[in-house]
């Protein structure tokens, strides 16, 4: 039986997981130093994997609408099938909001985002410290329900492995050699 | 033969009034800018100075004999950011307890054809001074006249970004210095 999720849906979602989880870190990090070249730099950093992000999301949204993953086993609830589509809705609208917003924020705050120092990303929006304001507030708070939305994703996955012991969880790891 | 007369009349007004020197003199603060912009991490960052005063004297009929002097109220910089405004303040940068304000005063102006010319001078900022030449245009518009130029100056020729912020790796070194000033004319 061929549960697995194809070999590039796994790199595309162990690569964005190691970004995000880092990106968290780094937001969180950062924003809290006072002005120094290590907290433009970080910034500059954090801003270079958030584009990386979108990049990689829009590839990993292409294959996935092109390539259907395995079906949830068969014992799960209708509620809990509810929760896993709602969760994973969440989660691609999530990882396209958040660089979405980051993205503008820079804009808005007028530091244009350059992607590693050498591509400019257009800014979308002018120069305005309210919008800049506004959507720092966005880009934390969708950060918040992130965070969340990550707790219940690796939980759920945890309760497949560990209390339902299906292959939920597995079915994304790499395959074991035999 | 009135019209005649009229005509002759403002000939001589106009005669009159090409002869006598148009000199701008009168600085207007609120339609005059200095901007500034660098590089960080190859982004390009630009800000402002919102309080400066000017005095000069220019007759593009003698623009040898002309004047500038420029005196900018360092704590007055937009750097867009309320962080980056406090940081520049600061000791490593600007220092504006010590040194509030950043000066040009000319020595020398150079016509150069059409309506470019060189201004030497110098530019004393953080206690520093130096030998500039800055390059300037002027436009006159009606009653009132438009000088526009840019000088790229080392920030690290000036100590403006002292301990950490020394290297050049995240804030470069170049700062091009935008101007653009609004003379009436007496």
């Amino acid at each position: 039986m061929n549960a697995h999720y194809t070999a590039t849906a796994k790199a595309l979602h162990w690569v964005i997981a190691v970004l995000i989880f880092g990106m968290l870190g780094l937001g969180f990090y950062m924003t809290g130093l006072d002005l120094s070249p290590t907290k433009l730099q970080l910034f500059s950093w954090h801003k270079w994997a958030g584009v990386t992000v979108f990049v990689l999301v829009v590839v990993r949204l292409a294959w996935r609408v092109t390539h259907r993953p395995p079906a949830l086993p068969d014992h799960m609830p209708a509620l809990e099938r509810l929760a896993a589509h709602a969760g994973h809705h969440l989660l691609y609208v999530l990882m396209f909001a958040i660089p979405l917003t980051g993205w503008l924020m820079s804009s808005a705050k007028g530091f244009q985002t350059v992607w590693f120092g050498v591509l400019p990303i257009p800014d979308l929006l002018a120069k305005d410290k309210a919008v800049g304001d506004l959507l720092q507030t966005v880009h934390l708070s969708l950060n918040v329900v992130l965070i969340a939305a990550l707790l219940g994703h690796v939980g759920a996955a945890l309760k497949h492995h560990f209390i339902d012991r299906d292959d939920v969880m597995t079915r994304m790891l790499p395959r074991r050699r035999r | 033969m009135k019209r005649t007369a009229l005509a002759l009349l403002a000939t001589l007004a106009l005669a009159t009034s090409a002869a006598h020197a148009v000199e701008y003199n009168q600085v207007q603060v609120d339609k005059s800018q200095i901007a500034f912009g660098f590089q960080q991490m190859g982004v390009s960052m630009d800000g402002s100075f919102k309080k400066f005063s000017s005095q000069l004297r220019f007759d593009p009929a003698a623009p040898q004999a002309a004047t500038a002097s420029i005196e900018v109220e360092l704590a007055s910089v937009d750097t867009g950011s309320a962080e980056g405004d406090g940081e520049v303040a600061r000791k490593t940068w600007f220092n504006t307890k010590d040194f509030p304000a950043a000066r040009f005063q000319s020595s020398a102006v150079k016509a150069l054809g059409g309506n470019r010319y060189e201004v030497a001078g110098t530019l004393t900022i953080k206690g520093t001074s130096k030998d500039v030449i800055v390059p300037a245009t002027f436009t006159p518009q009606g009653n009132t006249g438009v000088f526009e130029g840019s000088l790229t100056i080392q920030r690290g020729d000036f100590s403006i970004g002292e301990g950490a912020w020394k290297a050049f790796d995240i804030v470069a070194n170049d700062v091009v210095i935008k101007f653009r000033i609004t003379a009436a004319a007496k």
